[in-house]
């Protein structure tokens, strides 16, 4: 089993190598076959992931497995030290299907224009990420984690700077400093953990459980690494990098950014803050929990107010802010530091990527068919009728926004409703009347995140078909929406069905994900 | 070269001649090569120890002398004579590599160490341990890269060449001997042998730029060295000794009225080695002289250059200012805090359209850098050990090799284009390999991956700082770190973006595809094991 996962990151490497190899004369020809690569290194990933899931032993899923452990550089004491257990194996999975899906997804349509790049930098640079994502879910070292949490940021950067659109060059740029600035700090932290416990080894950390390193210590190293973590989830008010990312990115990019890249960030609040600093943790838990009820509310009212007639609101700045008010259930429910809440952080997580990359896959197709996403150009006097004139495509956008606001019986439900049982009843130690507040706070969010999403689907799914397009005073110089676009294309329906599928299966079947969590979170907790 | 050594030693050396002992070395590992009678005056040297030094300076004089007898369109050989020399001078260090430290040119006998086993050994003006060797190799692995990328200037921008290659083994010699010296007297000879010829390498191209350059250069080191030599007599007066280990005793027994001109010597010395390693606020030279000289000598300037005032200053303090540990250290944080901070933000400054910005923005860039290897030796006045100085071996020798390979681009670009930053637009288009590997080298210096080994090095500089306790210095340099990622992913982003105007390109000369191709081997199998740069830090240097 540990073969596979050293395979799992080894082939997207070898792959991105690949594609700096000469692949024939033609530029055309050799774009698609950079492009056919991408597809089938990805779909091999995700194969092995699959392999990974199958040969995963259910039965201790609290349990590290496909264990590697070699000295890398005994100089400093980092190990190369690999291993999933029942929190990393589903989100390693949502990653490696992500990134298929995106390969997919652009062998049929790659952004395109002036000055854009070669669709072979684009696979080199895909496969690079899914690198550094899928390391970040497989390491047990701290040094490793955060070099694999660096490695996405390059071809991050160029995604967005070379393939987006609008003020995509300070997007990009915005993105890339907030994140390094947050992982410097990181560092830091992982560092005073290190002088002061003699290992970067979180396994061992975790097992310690906060024994051997100082109070004080603790208290550092958490401000330091929660610091990190936080640009990266996005915590408000470190969130301000995230919604010109996502407006200026390419949808590919704008789909793992809000699925794997986010998720990094909560991923590591749950791995090495909780089991490796609990003193420190605990202490910046209650404001952990504030920023997060704060976030909720403020993301889904900047959601509210570019839903708003007249607000000029970008789609995929509306969702890069509803992300916001998401990942703020993720943090409460982590905050709360009990099994139930940290099970539903890290369900709402996997169930956040299903239905945010859905999400953005479906706005940047209505991108690609209106030149728009600006939500009032797209309605125009009734709505954009997505209903009548692309029905296929309007229905999943529903779909989709439902499962987002929370319906019960799909993904989005479960996961914040645990984390907000969490903050009812927070762990011992920590004030409860201050919670529950977080709680309320929480539940007046989704109140107004089906405000938005409806709002949303109102204006862009209902409406007039036959009514005239709104191209006059106020949308000059925006390209007026067409009036007849095609419905969903065979290669839109076959990446975006299996998110769907699965926005469904983990609606109708939480077991499925909260079996694996449960037991590796209360090991992690330290009650099992 | 040896008679400067031998010369400075029997100077320093005449308590011990007068003294009714012999002054015999009784080292185990000198050869038997060297081995003298005992009891004779005769000083033992061990040729092997100071061999690599050696080796670069009979160079030199050998490309002089030859230099007079080859007839002018042979004068091509003199290039590969010098890389020949470099290259042998760097296996002579292999030897060395295994075993203990070797010394040579020992006293018995000096104040502060009378009788001490433990302290005689300290007592030698030559001591080639880990320390020496890392720097050694940076030292004469810099100056072959930079001879490499002479070969072809030297040719196109008509530069005398028996001159210009004696000059550049003269200053490696000097570099390459300054970390093996344990003495004041050598260590200094050593630091102008290195500098002076520099002042004339970087006059060497005959237009204004050069001379302003070299003027600025010179002035600036010159009050450096001057200020440096009172600091040096001070510390003498108080301490009675040039050895390094005896001047930590005598500073640690000094007696209470000499106490004001010990420090006020050691200070005055600190303030000479930071004008050398260009530390704010003493960089104002740099930028103008890196613009002004042959671009191989800003590369050499930039790596070597420092790496000769980075030893030096790391030997001053750890050995012989060792009892001012918190006073130098804080000093030296102040310092390095400062010095990173002006150098990013002037390279921040830089704009692209402005004539030679890429060589100003690797000016400045190595301001930052410089101060980024002055932090370990910050905390290694906090520490008991010397331990923390491996990260600035570590980091000088990652530096060294990236920011050398930065400066053959640079090279390589200048030659079809330009030296402004907008002239590497595109070059992706043009030159597929040549732009992946500047990309790679600035990712390294920035210290992101796929630049592995530049994250690695910071990593190590990192952990000096925090387990020092200078959490401050930290997180000063964190946010240096993104400073300078700006500036250095501006220029990456740069060589992937559309051309200005259509480029015709000639041909990479073939030494400076092979430095290009070197580099970037080097650092990609680096950041592929860091472990065989990194174990620099790990055992101990001294």
């Amino acid at each position: 089993m540990n073969a596979v996962l050293i395979a799992l990151l080894l082939l997207p490497l070898l792959g991105a190598v690949a594609t700096l190899a000469p692949l024939g004369t033609d530029p055309q020809a050799a774009d698609r076959r950079a492009l056919r690569l991408g597809v089938a290194v990805t779909g091999a990933v995700l194969l092995l992931t699959v392999v990974l899931a199958v040969g995963f032993d259910h039965g201790a899923p609290s349990r590290m497995q496909a264990v590697t452990d070699l000295r890398w550089i005994p100089a400093i004491g980092v190990r190369f030290h690999l291993g999933v257990d029942g929190i990393s194996l589903p989100l390693i999975v949502l990653t490696a299907l992500l990134t298929f899906l995106c390969a997919v997804y652009s062998t049929k349509r790659l952004p395109d224009g002036e000055g854009t790049p070669s669709a072979r930098s684009f696979t080199g640079l895909l496969l690079l990420l899914e690198v550094g994502m899928l390391a970040t879910f497989a390491v047990l070292d701290l040094v490793l984690f955060f070099v694999a949490f660096e490695i996405v940021l390059i071809p991050m950067y160029f995604l967005i700077a070379r393939w987006g659109s609008g003020q995509r060059v300070p997007a990009a740029n915005r993105f890339i400093l907030y994140t390094l600035l947050g992982s410097a700090v990181m560092l830091l932290g992982f560092l005073l953990i290190g002088a002061q416990a003699g290992t970067f080894d979180m396994t061992e950390l975790a097992a310690a459980h906060g024994s051997g390193l100082s109070h004080t210590t603790q208290v550092i190293a958490a401000l330091a690494i929660v610091a990190g973590l936080a640009v990266k989830a996005p915590a408000w008010p470190l969130h301000s990098w995230l919604p010109d990312a996502h407006t200026s990115a390419p949808t590919v990019g704008s789909v793992l950014l809000a699925g794997v890249l986010l998720k990094m960030g909560t991923y590591g609040l749950v791995r090495i803050l909780l089991p490796i600093v609990p003193d420190g943790t605990a202490t910046f838990a209650p404001y952990l929990g504030a920023l997060a009820a704060v976030g909720i509310v403020y993301g889904s009212l900047a959601c509210l107010a570019l839903a708003r007639p007249g607000a000029k609101g970008d789609l995929k700045r509306l969702i890069a802010y509803s992300s916001v008010g998401h990942m703020g259930f993720v943090l409460l429910g982590i905050a709360s530091l009990t099994p139930v809440g940290v099970n539903g952080a890290l369900f709402a997580n996997i169930a956040h990527g299903l239905i945010t990359g859905l999400l953005f896959f479906l706005v940047g197709a209505v991108k690609d068919r209106y030149g728009t996403a600006d939500l009032d150009t797209l309605a125009g006097t009734t709505g954009a009728a997505l209903y009548g004139r692309a029905p296929r495509i309007g229905a999943l956008l529903a779909f989709a926004a439902v499962a987002s606001l929370g319906l019960p019986g799909l993904a989005g439900f479960w996961g914040e409703l645990l984390a907000m049982f969490g903050a009812f009843d927070p762990a011992a130690g920590l004030s409860r009347p201050a919670f529950v507040t977080y709680m309320v706070i929480a539940g007046l969010g989704t109140l107004l995140t089906a405000g938005y999403l409806l709002l949303v689907v109102k204006r862009v799914c209902m409406g007039d078909p036959s009514a005239p397009p709104a191209g006059g005073p106020e949308g000059a110089g925006q390209p007026a929406p067409v009036a007849e676009i095609p419905d969903i294309r065979p290669y839109e329906a076959v990446s975006w069905s299996p998110l769907a599928a699965l926005t469904l299966v983990a609606g109708l079947w939480p077991a499925l994900l909260l079996g694996l969590s449960d037991p590796a979170v209360k090991h992690l907790l330290g009650g099992g | 070269m040896p008679g400067t050594l031998l010369g400075s030693h029997l100077l320093l050396g005449q308590p011990a001649m007068t003294s009714p002992v012999p002054a015999v070395t009784s080292m185990a590992t000198s050869t038997s090569l060297a081995s003298a009678a005992p009891g004779s005056f005769v000083q033992s040297i061990d040729w092997v120890a100071i061999a690599p030094p050696l080796i670069a300076a009979l160079a030199a004089l050998g490309v002089l002398l030859a230099d007079l007898f080859l007839p002018a369109e042979r004068k091509r050989a003199l290039g590969w004579l010098s890389v020949g020399g470099l290259a042998l001078a760097l296996i002579a260090l292999l030897p060395l590599a295994h075993g203990d430290a070797r010394s040579t040119f020992c006293l018995r006998n000096v104040a502060g160490a009378t009788g001490n086993a433990a302290l005689s050994s300290g007592a030698c003006s030559y001591v080639a341990d880990h320390f020496t060797l890392a720097f050694q190799l940076l030292a004469l692995g810099g100056g072959l890269i930079a001879a490499l990328l002479s070969v072809h200037t030297v040719d196109e921008e008509k530069l005398p060449g028996g001159e210009y290659w004696f000059l550049l083994l003269s200053s490696a010699t000097g570099a390459a001997l300054l970390p093996a010296s344990r003495d004041l007297a050598t260590l200094i000879i050593a630091l102008e042998v290195a500098s002076l010829p520099a002042f004339a390498l970087v006059g060497l191209r005959r237009d204004g730029r050069g001379a302003e350059a070299a003027l600025k250069f010179f002035l600036s080191s010159v009050t450096a060295t001057a200020v440096m030599l009172l600091g040096v007599s001070f510390v003498y007066a108080a301490t009675g000794s040039l050895h390094l280990s005896a001047i930590a005793d005598g500073l640690a027994h000094a007696p209470a009225q000499l106490k004001p001109l010990a420090e006020a010597g050691a200070a005055l010395t600190l303030v000479g080695f930071a004008f050398k390693v260009a530390a704010v606020p003493f960089h104002f030279w740099l930028p103008d002289t890196y613009t002004g000289a042959p671009i191989p000598i800003a590369g050499y300037l930039s790596v070597v250059g420092k790496a000769a005032g980075l030893s030096g200053l790391a030997l001053v303090t750890t050995i012989a200012f060792r009892p001012y540990g918190h006073t130098w250290g804080l000093a030296l944080a102040v310092l390095a805090a400062l010095t990173m901070t002006a150098g990013n933000v002037a390279a921040l400054r830089q704009r692209g359209g402005t004539p030679h910005s890429a060589v100003r923005l690797l000016a400045w860039s190595s301001v930052g850098q410089a101060g980024y290897l002055l932090v370990p030796l910050a905390a290694a006045g906090y520490s008991e050990a010397a331990e923390p100085i491996g990260a600035t071996v570590v980091y000088a020798l990652i530096y060294g090799v990236v920011n050398l390979g930065a400066f053959a681009v640079v090279a390589a670009v200048s030659r079809s284009t330009g030296s402004r930053l907008d002239d590497y637009a595109g070059l992706f288009a043009r030159r597929r390999w040549t732009a992946l590997a500047l990309a790679f080298f600035l990712l390294c210096l920035a210290g992101l991956p796929p630049g592995i080994v530049g994250l690695f090095g910071k990593v190590v500089v990192f952990r000096a700082a925090v387990d020092a306790g200078l959490g401050w210095l930290a997180v000063v340099m964190a946010v240096n770190v993104v400073i300078a990622l700006y500036y250095y992913l501006v220029w990456t982003a740069k060589l992937f973006a559309p051309a200005e105007q259509p480029v015709t390109e000639r041909r990479l000369p073939a030494p400076l595809a092979a430095t290009l191709g070197l580099t970037a081997a080097v650092a990609a199998v680096l950041s592929v094991a860091p472990q065989l740069v990194l174990q620099v830090a790990g055992g101990s240097l001294f």
